[in-house]
This record gives structure tokens, sequence and C-alpha cells, in this order.
């Protein structure tokens, strides 16, 4: 079996050839989930990559694993029903702000709460790209570089983080694009948590927001543990600059679904069809 | 030809008990070897609006609609009045109530002949916490000759997990109303088949689906669909299979296909609005070449439209919602016991096909109760085992039936990414005019080249007129060929099961003969009409007869419309 030899992070990407921006973030996203599958030793037979529509949903195709690249918005019901119907496999869905926060945005709260055990990866560039340049749900308020909204959205920005609490996602972190090994064994982290484990990271978008290359500067790292409690993550989420990163809150609840321990019944189908019988 | 048939309209407050009513009754008359009909018609609201049960006991399985009904048990006549375009009475027609001086004017006008018997006050008489609705099964009961014992003990399993008291009150109405003789002498149709099954149209598709393989369920409820939903819930535990309640039907479809694409059958159920929603993802299937069943329980539209009653009018969305050119399969189960036979084989054609299949069942259908001799099931011929690639695993690949090798996660070296985006052979997005003629041509001529074999009609009777419908509408239209036929115009009825992709030859060849075709349908617009007029190229004259829900076809309606389409 080829999985026995140690495979490298190189030996997880695929032959297809990434269609982003030289400079784009997605680039160090790929690297650090190529780098964490690496360092998992997963197998690339058992694990999925799922995504919706956008620049960064693109990254299924670049990876050597199974994938599903499906529709704008709904790469995590994608996942939910693959993950519940085939609890054997590792599955991973990705995708941008817009994908995940706006078209999608129902599917996000409603993951965050089932808690199926899985890993979303949103990589957030607060902008449309594949459409070239619209304001996203986390595109701050006065950012008037977009034809669509001339003088900004003028609407607060979106905090993902604090949604993904409230909607009762037991694991929550953020990376950053500048810092790939740091975003590498935060996936590894993720994939090993028993559950939904949402990873938030700011990923700069060099084309259509080039003053992102500032967020290096900002950038801080979560000191000690996370956290193991909702209220008090509840204020650092709706307080915080969204620039943190690290693994910044943790309380592990049981996934759903719940495991069975009802044997299956072989007779079953006939006493569904008997049950009609007069 | 006279039919021999009886029925019975019970109607009530919502929450009067009128449908458990009938369903025991019906029961009772499985029991005794009779076959029959269970209509339900409820107003919108849960609880407080109105209710009919509506009962057609016959001596066959052709189960069309009651029209005019020989006997109307009203529990009062404020919520009769809300079914009054819908339960016809003659001057034959016998009525049962508790306020004989109350008759609506509508009532009065067909002169039936009232019987006035206390509902409350004997049901309170019985017993103190006696039910109306038990005190009514007992006395229909005793009308058609039911044993006492029977309908007691269907009662007893029905009311399980009452408290005792509550059956016990139960008991008391059934036998106390079975004790009351009434002078009202009914045409009881005779009772002799045995071996038959109970069940529902929504209950027969979820039967169909899970012996057709169907293993994961995502489900968004609506009405007329939840209780496929919900009946499958039970299955699936059962069979270790799962059902994921979904946020919305824009989830339920992509859980579905997300579960399809793991390898394990999939399946969702939903009605007009939620097909909507569903109809980018069902692109998404089709494009991606993922099996997933979708039953469209159809309901009165546009919009939120008529929720509880039936319509044959999302002919158009399932044939045509999809964008860009997506061939997908659309059938129609033609009956209840139909439903299990024609989901079954749709969720088979989905799986060998790998796309998208839409079944079009509705609310008559789906939400009516009947006795049915054990439906037919669909049983696939032995496949011819699949021939190993040669060659590095291409997951579009191009084949001469356009059907490639479908992996799964999980299968060793045949990685490959499912896309929505057009692709080459190998699954990489391509914007290339050579991959996007070849791929489109693919996923066309899989369908198109397909052998269906002869379930993709009923096709009954012959004649030099052909009457064509789909789906629910066959009982009506098949009733109505006898009417044409004792009046002498023998009509063949070609009742459509597969209504995508169209089999234009089959369809041709069996019109043959005919000088003039009628399309017979549920819906406004006659959407079955265009599509026919638009692919089938008939030489024949072609004539429309579509008349919207909610209320039922009637067989006289459309035989008295043929008549004079055809003899102008």
């Amino acid at each position: 079996m080829t999985e026995a030899i140690k495979l490298k992070a190189k030996d997880y990407k695929s032959e297809v050839k990434p269609i982003w921006c030289p400079g784009c973030g997605h680039f160090s996203v790929l690297n650090a989930i190529t780098k964490a599958m690496a360092g998992l030793g997963i197998n690339k037979d058992n694990t999925v990559l799922v995504s919706g529509i956008g620049c960064s949903s693109r990254l299924p195709a670049y990876v050597d694993s199974y994938g599903f690249h499906g529709v704008h918005g709904r790469g995590l019901a994608i996942a939910q029903g693959l993950k519940v119907a085939r609890p054997d496999l590792t599955v991973l869905a990705l995708g941008g702000d817009g994908d995940g926060f706006s078209i999608g945005g129902n599917h996000f709260i409603h993951a965050c709460r089932r808690n199926v055990n899985m890993t979303y990866i949103a990589m957030d560039n607060e902008v449309y790209g594949m459409t070239k340049g619209q304001a996203s749900p986390t595109t701050p308020m006065d950012w008037d570089h977009s034809k669509l909204t001339p003088h900004g959205p003028g609407v607060r920005p979106f905090k993902p983080a604090a949604l993904a609490l409230a909607s009762g996602a037991p694991w929550i972190a953020r990376g950053y694009s500048g810092n790939p090994n740091q975003m590498a064994k935060l996936i590894a982290e993720a994939v090993a948590h028993p559950g939904f484990s949402f990873l938030h990271v700011m990923s700069q978008c060099i084309t259509f927001c080039p003053e992102q290359t500032d967020w290096k500067a900002i950038v801080t790292e979560h000191e000690g543990p996370a956290l193991a409690n909702a209220d008090e993550a509840a204020k650092v989420f709706l307080h915080e600059d969204g620039f943190q990163t690290g693994l910044l809150y943790c309380e592990p609840r049981p996934s759903w679904p719940p495991v069975s321990d009802k044997p299956v019944d072989g007779n079953a189908l006939a006493g569904l069809a008997a049950s009609f019988r007069v | 030809m006279s039919k021999r048939h009886l029925c019975i309209a019970i109607t009530g407050a919502g929450g009067a008990g009128v449908i458990s009513c009938g369903e025991l009754l019906l029961q009772a008359w499985a029991h005794e070897g009779g076959r029959g009909l269970l209509r339900k018609a409820y107003g919108p609201q849960i609880r407080g609006g109105e209710s009919a049960a509506l009962l057609k006991l016959t001596d066959d399985e052709r189960y069309t609609a009651a029209s005019h009904y020989d006997l109307v048990v009203a529990l009062d006549w404020d919520n009769f009045s809300r079914f009054e375009d819908e339960i016809r009475l003659g001057p034959r027609s016998w009525v049962l109530c508790d306020e004989a001086d109350e008759l609506p004017a509508s009532v009065l006008a067909a002169r039936p002949t009232v019987l006035q018997l206390p509902f409350a006050e004997l049901a309170s008489t019985c017993h103190a916490e006696g039910r109306v609705n038990m005190l009514v099964l007992g006395v229909l009961g005793r009308l058609l000759g039911l044993p006492v014992g029977s309908m007691v003990e269907l009662a007893a399993q029905k009311l399980a997990r009452k408290p005792q008291a509550y059956r016990d009150a139960a008991t008391a109405c059934i036998e106390g109303g079975a004790s009351r003789p009434m002078a009202c002498d009914l045409p009881v149709p005779p009772t002799a088949a045995t071996g038959a099954c109970y069940m529902s149209g929504n209950q027969a598709a979820g039967l169909g689906a899970l012996e057709a393989g169907i293993r994961f369920v995502a489900a968004y409820p609506i009405t007329p669909a939840s209780d496929v939903l919900e009946w499958m819930a039970g299955g699936l535990e059962q069979l270790g299979g799962q059902l994921l309640q979904a946020e919305d039907e824009l989830a339920a479809i992509n859980m579905a296909i997300g579960a399809a694409f793991g390898g394990v059958p999939a399946f969702t159920a939903t009605s007009g609005p939620g097909l909507a929603l569903m109809t980018e993802s069902i692109g998404l299937a089709v494009a991606s070449e993922t099996p997933v069943t979708i039953l469209n329980v159809m309901r009165g539209g546009p919009s939120t439209g008529i929720p509880t009653k039936s319509e044959q009018s999302d002919l158009n969305i399932a044939l045509n919602g999809l964008h860009g050119d997506a061939p997908h399969l659309v059938l129609a189960p033609l009956d209840i016991a139909d439903c299990v036979f024609t989901t079954g084989w749709a969720v088979q054609l989905a799986q060998q096909l790998q796309t998208a299949a839409i079944v079009l069942s509705d609310q008559f259908i789906g939400q009516s109760t009947a006795i049915v001799s054990e439906p037919r099931r669909y049983i696939p011929a032995t496949a011819a085992p699949a021939t190993p690639a040669e060659g590095a695993y291409l997951r579009y690949k191009l084949t001469s039936s356009g059907v490639s090798t479908l992996a799964a996660p999980g299968d060793a070296g045949h990685r490959f990414t499912a896309d929505g985006l057009e692709h080459n052979e190998n699954g990489t997005p391509s914007a290339r005019q050579s991959d996007h003629q070849r791929q489109l041509a693919k996923r066309q001529d899989k369908l198109a080249d397909f052998g269906f074999g002869d379930d993709w009609a009923q096709v009954n009777g012959s004649g030099p007129l052909a009457l064509l419908c789909f789906g629910s509408s066959s009982a009506a239209v098949n009733e109505a060929a006898d009417l044409l036929a004792e009046r002498g115009s023998p009509a063949r009825v070609i009742s459509l099961r597969l209504l995508a992709p169209l089999q234009t030859a089959a369809l041709r060849a069996a019109v043959e003969g005919c000088s003039a075709v009628v399309v017979v349908e549920q819906n406004h617009s006659g959407q079955l009409f265009r599509y026919l007029k638009g692919h089938a190229d008939f030489p024949q004259a072609v004539h429309s007869y579509a008349m919207a829900g909610p209320v039922p076809l009637a067989p006289e309606a459309i035989a008295q419309a043929v008549t004079e389409m055809i003899n102008p």
C-alpha cells in the first residue's frame, strides 16, 4: 500500500494548476492543508474536500484527494450529507466569505449548530474576487473600491467567530495566510477535533484589496489555552479586531448524529412491506 | 356499465377526528376483504379548520375521487359548507346530521333523505368522555355490516398511546353507535378479495424508495410531502440508514447530493415551492453526474397556492426548471400502488444513469389511503459486470453508452473532483468548446439511448380515439374511457409514467390508427399538451382538456368534453 510510505506535503497536491492571482493568500491555505494532511499521514482515498463557488472554492481540484466543487453557498450542505452518510471519511468543507457568510449563511449557522464531525475552513479576504471585486459580508463599511457600492457598503461587517459561537460551534480558530505553519497546525487540530471545527482564515486578496498587505502588522497570536467558556468567548468575539490568530475557543460537545447502538435488522425491508398488509 | 361503489363523506372541524373515523372504517372494511379509497381534505388550519374524510368503497381498484355521495355525515354544518364544491348530493343521497333544521341551501336543493341523530348527546350517554367520531364509526360500521369487534380492535391499536379512559370511551362509543339501527339503505359493494395492502401513496413511494436501495434521506418539511419523510425516518432507522433534517430545501438537495457522492443512494421529498428552491442544485446533480431522486408531491400552485389540495401543475418546472441544457429523468406514478413501482424504478434509473430523477406524485394519491392488491415492484435486469477501465481512471470518460464508472470516496486510486463547472473527461474544469460539446452530448445520449422498456406508459383499451394523460389522472381518464365506450366512442388510454426522456417513437406507435388525440391533465394551462405538441409531432388532431385543481378530475366531465371535441 502506497500510503504506508510517508508522504510529503507536495505529494498531496494534484497536477491541476491553480487559477489564483500571484500573491493570493489562498496558495498559503493550500500549502497549509497539504502540510497538515502530510503531518496527519492522512489517506488520500478516504478524504474529501468539498466547496461552493468562488476563488477559494477552486481548492479541492488542487488537492490529490476526492473532491466536490458544488454550487455557490452550498458546500457545507454537501459536506454534511456526505459525512452523515459516510462517517468513515475525513471531510473538509472550504469556501470564501461570500460563499459561506452571504449566500451560504444559513447553512453556516446550522452547520455550527448541528455539530457534524467535520472541518470548515472559511478563507476570508473580505471581497468577492471571482466576480471582480464587490463588497462581501466582511468588507469594512467604508471600503469604496467597488463600482457596485462606490461609497462603501455602509453596513457593519459580519463577525464570523461571534456568529459561529452563538450558533453552537464547539471549536473556533483563526489563521492568517501570512503564517502557513500556524495554519497547518490548526488544520491538523481541526481535523482531529471530534465535532464541527471552524477555522476562519484571513487570506489576503492582493488584486482587489492591496491594502490587506497591512494585515501582517496587525495580526496577533492568541496567548495561552483556548477559551472553554462561551460567555467569555462571546465577549472576546464581539469586541476583538478580528486579527488574533490561533485556537480561540474549544468546548467539545457530542457530535451529531450519535453513533447508533441498534443492530441493523436484516429483515427490516420485508417487515416494512409486511406492515402494510391487511 | 354501472359502477358498484358507495361514497361516504364525513365532515367536521379539524381535530374532531373525522379522518380517524374514516381510516378506521376503511381498515375494518379492508379486513372484510373490501376495496376502497379514503381521500382526505383539509383546510389550511392545524386545529379548528375544516376537515373531511371522503370514502369510496368499491369492488375494484380503479380509484377515482368520488364526485357524488351516497351518504354525508355532517358533524356540523359550518364545516360542511367549506366542502360544498366537492361534496355533491342528489335525491337518492342520505344525510346524517345532528342539526336537521339547519340544512344549508345547497343540501336542501339536492333533496336528500335526512336522518337526524344527536351525536354529542349519544356519545356522552355511551361514556362520560365519549367521542362523536367513534360513535359515527359504530353507526357507519353497522350500515356496512362490519363486525363490531374488528372496529374496536383497530381503534385500540390506533389509540394505543392514549390513556385507558380514552380507549374505553372509544370502545363504548363504537359499540353504542353499532347498536343503533338506522333506516338507511345503502348500495354496499360486495367484498371478497383477500391479500390486500392498506397504504397511502406517500407511504408507497417511501417503501419503493427504500426497497430500491435508498439509505440516506435529507428532509425539509412541506405539505403534502412531510408524511413521506416521516414514514421513511422510521424505516431508515431499522435499515441502518440516515435521515438528516435540513435547514431548508437548498440544503436538503445538496445533502442528498453529498451522500450520493459518498456512494449511498440518496433521496429527498418536497412539493412545488421546495422543488423551485432545489432546481439549481438538481442541475448540479446532472452536471456532476451524481445520482439523486426527488419526490415532488404536487399541490395547487403557483407560489404558496393551495398547499393542502392536489394539482398536476409542476410538470413544467420538473421538465424545464433547470438552467442550461440539463437532461434528467421525470417520472409520474399512476396511482397509489404504482407509487411503489415508479419511485423504485426512478431510484434505480437515477443510480444506473448517474443523474437526477424527479418523481411527480400529488396530494391526491400521496395523501389518500387505499386498499390495494400487493403492489408490483420494479425488478431490474441483471446488469452485466462492469469491465474494468483501462489506463488511468477518468470520472467523466466518454463511452458508447454515455455512462462512465462512478467511483466513491474510499475506492483506492479513483480520486477525482466532481464538478458543476464544465469539465473534461478527467473532471478538470474546462471552458473549451470541445469539452463542452462532448460532455453535453454524453449527458444527453446516456438518457436518449437507454432502453426504458415497456413501463414508459400504461396503455389500456383500443379504439380510434386516444386519451393521453400522466400520473394520477390515469384513473379518472380510464373511467372516462369506460363512459365513452358505453356511449359508442371506444378510446384507448395512454397513461405516461416516464415523461422525460419522452419515448417519442413508442408514443407515436401507441396512437397509430387513432383519428384524434385528447390530452387530459389537472392544471390550468395544458402543460402536458404543450409539451407533447412540442416534442411528439402527432399527425392526428390533438385536443387539450386541462382542468385546474383542487377538485379532482371528474370522469363524467372529461367524457362530455371529449365527446364535444371529437363531434364538433
